[in-house]
């Protein structure tokens, strides 16, 4: 039905974009797989002539990564499951519950993905420093605990549920509690992926709140953690392109594992209120 | 599977406590006698719900709204102590500086050059990724890449592609530019207009837009959010009705009147709403910043954002002058937001 010409120009475009889109990427494992020479020959050159993968090895034991990537591991994974919770339990209630106030309390949740980081970011480290979390899990977890796009995505899943699983439950006698448990967060499942692996995505990417909450490096997480790198090794570009690789290879893996879920909750976020 | 036996079981009209109960959505069940009882224990038990993401919110997200205006009137420390009423002192002088008017021209410089970029080439390609051609999953997904990578690394990577020619060294920035016949730039060194490079010295001071620097910036941006918009068009795009194309196509319409009639109205809100998140974000932008340039060369590159965590964690005592320029930008933003969505109001067609 289509002419081959448009399906070859189609193509055509869409290759130039991706060639742009990755060639950073290629870019990146390249050089980290070069000699230190190789990395800034004249002319450059494409690729290593023999791939050194001791460069990563060298890269990892400069700067204590193993503890950033702890530190940066538990952060994230405690921040996921606790949005997870928090999420479902408001999307619930705000879904499956009447009780005086909720719609304007739902408008002030809404409100609060108005509010840019940096108006709340000053205030909050006086916050920090008042409670004494300065260099803590907790400062780094903590306020990281909920979120609204997440409570606003579960509450749109559950109210699209047919009303029949509502009712059946309602005549085998089960309770708010039951139900949560044994049909809404099953049914629900695929969006808890979504909200839990956004915030994944989010807390293993975080950089400027660990900034200011963190100036020990024992605390320091990973993004923090090869912003000093990239200071320190400035010329070693080999080395800082290794960094970055393992920087970004665990939540690459993730997003591939699970790019239906990444794509899903992205489009969701666009969806009408 | 159950749908089509639905109608040979006539549903009863609710009544009474029965109707109660459904309104309030109660489990009647529990408490068939006392509806007011059942409500009580459901408002409870959803505030319960309720209390773990509300007590962050409130205290992460709102109680900060209120305490940043409170330091934006005062002169405080570090770490909000040691407090003076200044009153509107903090605000007048963000007026009168000179740094705040480049950090705002900086942060509009980079809202303008981003933002739109970021639409069109989004927009084309979720077009042409919906022509439901061979391999559109995998396009989708590298297209998508760059937005779960790390700001961090990817402006490293940036950095690294833009590296200017001293000594040794050579970033594959310059390189291309050799290879046709230019000559090499200094790219995020570089705190000259872009305008003042192209046409030369003859381009007035005022007009010689942002500095390279920053347009070095603006293009990891645009590279880093692009798949986010594509997503998110690829979603408007799958919602439009195939009957509207076909009915376009039976009164004889072409692509580009197909285009402008059928596809531009139907995909209006997810515009506006790709309008909305990239102003917020445009603006709120600091990591590729930070990493890239750390607000050089020249100050050409200090945007807002950079420009409050100078004030607050770099500088001392400057953290209420810090909270006075954030406010100030929150307002900016809803503003902004709210014109937005007036424009809008009128314009975009919801389905």
């Amino acid at each position: 039905m289509r002419r081959p010409g448009v399906v070859i120009l189609v193509h055509g475009v869409l290759i130039v974009g991706l060639i742009l889109v990755a060639f950073p990427f290629f870019w990146m494992v390249s050089t980290s797989l070069k000699t230190k020479d190789e990395s800034v020959s004249v002319p450059p050159r494409m690729l290593p002539e023999e791939c050194r993968w001791e460069n990563y090895a060298e890269a990892w034991n400069k700067a204590p990564f193993a503890r950033y990537f702890v530190n940066t591991a538990a952060v994230s994974l405690a921040v996921t499951t606790a949005v997870v919770v928090t999420s479902l339990l408001a999307g619930y209630a705000f879904a499956m519950m009447e009780f005086p106030g909720k719609k304007i309390l739902f408008v002030l949740y809404l409100s609060t993905m108005m509010i840019p980081f940096e108006v709340v970011l000053v205030p909050n480290f006086a916050t920090i420093n008042a409670l004494g979390w300065q260099n803590t899990y907790a400062a780094l977890i903590v306020p990281w605990m909920a979120n609204v796009f997440s409570v606003f995505l579960i509450r749109q899943t559950l109210m699209s549920l047919p009303r029949d699983f509502r009712d059946a439950a309602l005549v085998d006698g089960c309770g708010h509690l039951r139900y949560l448990w044994y049909i809404a967060a099953p049914l629900t499942r695929p969006i808890l992926i979504t909200a839990g692996l956004l915030a994944f995505l989010g807390s293993w990417n975080a950089f400027l709140w660990p900034l200011v909450v963190t100036n020990t490096e024992k605390m320091r997480v990973i993004q923090f953690g090869l912003q000093m790198f990239l200071r320190e090794e400035s010329t070693d570009y080999h080395l800082l392109m290794a960094a970055s690789t393992f920087t970004i290879l665990p939540i690459v893996v993730v997003y591939v594992v699970a790019q239906r879920y990444f794509i899903e909750g992205v489009s969701g976020s666009g969806l009408k209120g | 599977m159950a749908r089509h036996l639905s109608y040979h079981v006539p549903r009863k009209k609710t009544t009474g406590i029965k109707k109660e109960a459904e309104r309030y959505g109660c489990w009647y069940n529990l408490d068939l006698k006392g509806g007011s009882m059942n409500r009580t224990r459901e408002s409870l038990l959803g505030y319960g719900f309720l209390i773990p993401s509300l007590a962050v919110l409130g205290t992460f997200s709102l109680y900060p709204i209120g305490l940043a205006i409170w330091m934006s009137l005062h002169k405080c420390g570090f770490d909000g102590a040691r407090e003076t009423f200044l009153g509107l002192a903090n605000y007048a002088e963000a007026f009168g500086d000179a740094e705040f008017w480049s950090a705002l021209k900086v942060t509009v410089f980079y809202a303008l050059g981003t933002i739109p970029a970021t639409l069109v080439l989004s927009f084309v390609i979720a077009n042409l990724l919906f022509m439901k051609i061979r391999g559109r999953g995998f396009y989708r997904s590298v297209y998508f890449l760059p937005f779960v990578t790390s700001a961090v690394a990817a402006a490293a990577v940036w950095k690294w592609v833009y590296h200017p020619q001293v000594e040794d060294a050579f970033g594959i920035a310059n390189v291309v530019l050799n290879t046709i016949g230019l000559e090499g730039q200094k790219w995020l060194l570089e705190p000259r207009g872009v305008l003042t490079i192209v046409f030369g010295g003859m381009i007035p001071s005022w007009a010689a837009g942002p500095s390279l620097a920053l347009c070095c910036v603006m293009v990891n941006s645009v590279w880093h959010a692009l798949g986010f918009s594509v997503v998110i068009f690829l979603a408007g795009l799958s919602n439009v009705p195939t009957e509207m194309y076909d009915a376009a196509k039976i009164d004889g319409a072409g692509f580009w009147r197909t285009m402008w009639s059928v596809t531009f109205p139907m995909v209006s809100p997810t515009f506006y709403f790709l309008v909305m998140v990239s102003t917020i974000g445009a603006f709120q932008t600091f990591t590729p910043i930070y990493v890239m340039t750390a607000g050089g060369p020249a100050g050409t590159t200090t945007n807002m954002t950079m420009l409050i965590f100078d004030k607050f964690y770099t500088s001392h005592g400057t953290t209420g002058y810090a909270a006075a320029l954030a406010i100030v930008l929150f307002g900016i933003i809803l503003v902004l937001t709210s014109l937005q969505a007036r424009f809008a109001g009128k314009r975009v067609h919801y389905a």
